[in-house]
């Protein structure tokens, strides 16, 4: 099988150096054997491995009376004698819903009464064993990143539910003194002839003595599924309103110092010195210590960067500690490092020679016998993720033992970062996930899990870490910023017959320890993306950014670049061969299914593709006549498995201000799980599309950045951000996740829009005030 | 010279740091941790608390003024065991994703109502609160359905 390189599952696992990963399930497409699972799993090297695991761990440990004398039916499910049904969801809830749809899984095949669950979030679960690589998952893969859930657990959770449902039924059977074949389960109840009627919580005590079956049980068919597909509110809505809800930075506990970081503003700086006596004069500063990083460029394995610490008895007095410190910082080699500076470069290196990354036919032939020829230059920016609980952890390290309570996306890497940083054995290291104040890919990483380990470490106390906005805008592993190069010749149709792209970026695998510098591009450009394969002649370069920015993964990581890119220039391809940009994407998209080795792989159907590109512009009334300045807007995207189109009606006006009149977003993500929270991903990742699109940027002088908080870095508000009518296409097709398919296709489908609407081509983002600025151009040429 | 005030209708005092911002007064002290901490510049809106029944950012303005003040943080936001209308209509539109920063939105929404009880479609879309995981259309669907609840309610009362 192939293994995208850059699945957001080991993009964290680059830090782990610290040691090998748990396995991770096998992608959708790989068949698993009945009595065993064939595990996918990643090296310490970010290599691929294949292990057998018994699935006896995760599925079928034994039943066994609760403390409260309910029924523990296997890991996930509990069953109180009141009937309640306590469900265990195994992954970091970071808003992407799914501490509610993972147990939709489980409680449907078990046809639990939804209306009694209670759903629990579990710790991290690991088996340890004297088989390589020593470390499985207990619960199964317990991590956020792209958009896995749904997919990794479509098999498994259901088998654990569909496994509760056979250990129910023979307790009724056993109850009733009748056979199994007579009875069945429905909504929380045991069936059985002539009207008999059981709950789940009055067979608990029988269930609590059967073994769970260690075998796979059948699951059901999608037509008699009343839970999957069905609309479920956000479990923790109401602790979420009351205030309850408790997230990484809510920690409290008794004899912890809050701890806050003044951290290295140049690039691949460090500490020189640093004076404390101001600080620890501060009332409640307990300890200032210097916080070491990684030299120069060195790979990061740890926390991003050197920095000095103040400690405090509370987060007021750190701050305070914080202002007080004098430090000397040691510049790293990028302080003529600018955005301007950035730009500059990629303009030198799209003048000479890149790697070849992929070169289908003959693309210089193809241009010999065209009829048309277009090109352009497309911009994108440094952005950071910006999680509205900025990083943060709390840590707490005895003799041989830790604790880590935090907002994690991936806490088996807080496992690690606390072994590699302590030796403290892993099978001592408790973590416990909270709700998680946004993800984003911020914490794929595990840098601020080392800065509280660290600390705690060289303090000898509980150490509750927190950042500050300013701190988690100068310090991210930021998207990487790029120039695109495209090129296209068409026949005298307006099709186009070659394809050239050449890209000019800073990957996001920079410092990475296990990443060589001819791959660095797999972080940059998938190859398989539209139009590959569909355009025959087609060629793509790569050329290698210098820059001492820190980068990772940002949700629907390159695809949200790329789309932009390639969806603007298919409408710049339209215009110029004389099509409709709908028509030439309906066109291109009627095409069979093709192999795709990246994100969602390992297939790409276009005529998925195709039907959602065809909902969207129906239900924007694609064709329609449209009022003066008014323009639509149409984009299309496969990420992650999922497939989807965003039409736009814009208006466009003399000075460049824009409306948003409707947004359309229609979205195939195979069988949905929980309709209520794809269109809310689909909703918010649309926003988060346009936000990034409209106005976000990093901005770098010297070789820092300049960037300080949210009046620098403005988010759209409510008054900017439109309703997003949302049309999932029904789908019996294997699920995919949610969580980044709404993103890609947003920035283009405005761009293109507003073409539509006043004739001006958005090519940089944001686009902040280039609209203005183009038109008052406009009205100035015309007068 | 200790500061006293009320939280949650509960009469505190405190003799730290005057100048300590209210909000981490009420997340370190008092321990209502459902404000939540979000910019520390007054931008996102995510402490959004109430001091005498008015909407204030709690991250910018110091624990001295909230002296002979009545503070109601998200915790106190329900009467009793009752939640309030705005919670029940979250809950209903399914608001929240991270849900970190709904707490905020919720106390903004609620002072808005208090002012203007049947706000109009941009008046809800002006509150400024930011929401990174783009929850906007819900939280302006929860609101009209909250203004809806109301206006039924003193109907049929």
């Amino acid at each position: 099988m192939s293994t995208p390189v850059d699945h957001p599952s080991a993009a964290l696992d680059w830090d782990a150096s610290a040691g090998p990963d748990p396995v991770i399930q096998p992608r959708p497409g790989i068949k698993l054997g009945r009595r065993s699972f064939l595990k996918a799993c990643l090296s310490a090297g970010g290599g691929l491995m294949l292990s057998v695991w018994l699935p006896g761990s995760v599925l079928a440990s034994g039943a066994a009376q609760s403390e409260q004398g309910g029924a523990e039916l296997g890991l996930f499910v509990r069953i109180e004698p009141d009937g309640r049904v306590v469900i265990g969801a195994r992954s970091p809830e970071i808003g992407q819903g799914v501490k509610t749809s993972l147990p939709m899984l489980i409680a449907e095949e078990f046809d639990a009464d939804w209306d009694k669950v209670e759903v629990e979030q579990l710790p991290l679960g690991l088996v340890f064993t004297d088989k390589e690589p020593g470390v499985a998952w207990k619960y199964g893969p317990q991590g956020a990143g792209g958009s896995t859930n749904i997919p990794d657990s479509w098999s498994d959770l259901r088998q654990a539910g569909a496994r509760v449902r056979v250990m129910l039924l023979e307790a009724a059977a056993k109850q009733w003194d009748l056979p199994v074949s007579s009875l069945r389960t429905d909504n929380g109840r045991v069936l059985g002839p002539g009207g008999k009627s059981i709950g789940y919580g009055d067979l608990a005590a029988i269930a609590a003595t059967l073994s769970v079956p260690d075998t796979d049980v059948p699951l059901k068919k999608p037509e008699e599924f009343r839970i999957i597909g069905t609309p479920r509110r956000v479990v923790d809505a109401e602790s979420i309103v009351t205030g309850q809800a408790r997230y990484g930075i809510d920690v409290h506990a008794e004899g912890a110092l809050t701890a806050v970081v003044a951290r290295c503003p140049h690039f691949e700086g460090g500490v020189k010195s640093f004076d404390a006596k101001d600080a620890l004069k501060i009332p409640g500063v307990r300890q200032v210590l210097l916080l070491p990083g990684p030299k120069g460029s060195e790979p990061i394995t740890q926390n991003l960067v050197a920095g000095v610490a103040v400690l405090a008895d509370d987060t007021w007095s750190a701050m305070k500690g914080r202002k007080a410190l004098k430090i000397e910082w040691t510049p790293g080699d990028f302080s003529d490092e600018s955005n301007a500076s950035l730009f500059a470069q990629c303009d030198r290196l799209l003048k000479g020679k890149g790697q070849v990354v992929r070169e289908d036919g003959d693309v210089a032939a193809a241009a010999k016998s065209a009829a048309h020829r277009v090109e352009a230059t497309y911009r994108v920016p440094y952005v950071a993720h910006a999680p509205l609980e900025p990083p943060g952890a709390y840590v707490e390290l005895g003799q041989d033992s830790a604790r880590v309570i935090a907002s994690m996306q991936i806490p088996s890497g807080a496992s690690r970062m606390v072994n590699a940083i302590t030796g403290i054995d892993r099978r001592n290291i408790e973590v416990i996930m909270t709700r998680v104040g946004g993800g984003f890919g911020r914490r794929l990483s595990s840098d601020f899990i080392a800065e509280a380990t660290l600390l705690a470490k060289a303090s000898g106390k509980p150490v509750k870490l927190i950042w500050t906005r300013e701190d988690d805008l100068a310090h991210d592993f930021f998207r990487p910023f790029g120039q695109h190069q495209l090129i296209a010749t068409l026949d005298d149709k307006g099709m186009p017959t070659s394809w050239t792209q050449k890209l000019a970026s800073a990957s996001k695998y920079h410092r990475r320890p296990d990443v060589e510098a001819d791959k660095m591009w797999e972080a940059e450009l998938y190859t398989d993306d539209f139009p590959a394969n569909i355009v025959p002649n087609l060629k793509v370069e790569w050329f290698a950014v210098k820059s001492g920015m820190t980068r990772g993964s940002w949700r629907a990581p390159a695809h949200t670049v790329n789309a932009f890119v390639v969806e603007s220039f298919i409408d710049e391809i339209a215009l110029k061969g004389g099509q409709d940009p709908l028509a030439l994407r309906l066109r291109l998209y009627d095409h069979e299914t093709l192999d795709y080795a990246n994100h969602g792989g390992p297939k790409f159907s276009p005529r998925r593709l195709h039907e959602v590109t065809r909902i969207a512009g129906e239900k924007i009334g694609w064709g329609r006549k449209l009022p003066a300045g008014h323009g639509l807007g149409i984009a299309a995207h496969f990420t992650f498995g999922g497939y989807t189109a965003h039409a736009m009606e814009v208006s466009v006006d003399a000075q460049g201000n824009f409306i948003i009149h409707r947004c359309v977003c229609a979205v195939d993500v195979g069988q949905p799980v929980n309709p209520l929270g794809i269109e809310a991903q689909m909703m918010g990742g649309t926003i988060d599309g346009l936000s990034t699109a409209l106005n976000l940027e990093i901005g770098i002088e010297k070789g820092q950045v300049t960037t300080r908080n949210f009046p620098d870095y403005p988010l759209l508000q409510s008054a900017k951000a439109p309703d997003v009518e949302v049309h999932i296409v029904p789908s019996r097709e294997s699920p995919c996740g949610a969580g980044e398919m709404g993103i890609p296709t947003a920035a283009p489908a405005l761009t293109n829009a507003i073409f539509a609407a006043c004739g001006v081509r958005i090519r940089d983002l944001p686009l902040r005030n280039q609209l203005a600025d183009a038109m008052r151009a406009k009205t100035a040429a015309k007068a | 010279m200790a500061i006293e005030f009320t939280v949650n209708g509960k009469t505190v005092t405190f003799s730290g740091d005057p100048e300590m911002p209210l909000l981490w007064y009420l997340r370190d002290h008092a321990r209502t941790t459902g404000v939540k901490y979000g910019c520390g510049v007054g931008a996102c809106g995510a402490c959004t608390v109430h001091l005498d029944g008015s909407a204030v950012r709690s991250c910018s303005i110091p624990v001295s003024s909230a002296a002979g003040h009545a503070i109601t943080t998200i915790e106190g936001l329900a009467d009793g065991g009752s939640l309030h209308t705005l919670q029940k209509a979250w809950i209903e539109a399914d608001v929240p994703q991270c849900g970190y920063c709904q707490a905020g939105q919720i106390m903004a929404a609620a002072d808005l109502l208090a002012r203007n009880p049947e706000p109009s479609d941009s008046e809800i879309a002006a509150l400024t609160n930011l929401c990174r995981c783009g929850t906007y259309p819900r939280i302006r669907k929860a609101i009209r359905l909250a203004v809806s609840m109301n206006q039924t309610a003193k109907v049929t009362s």
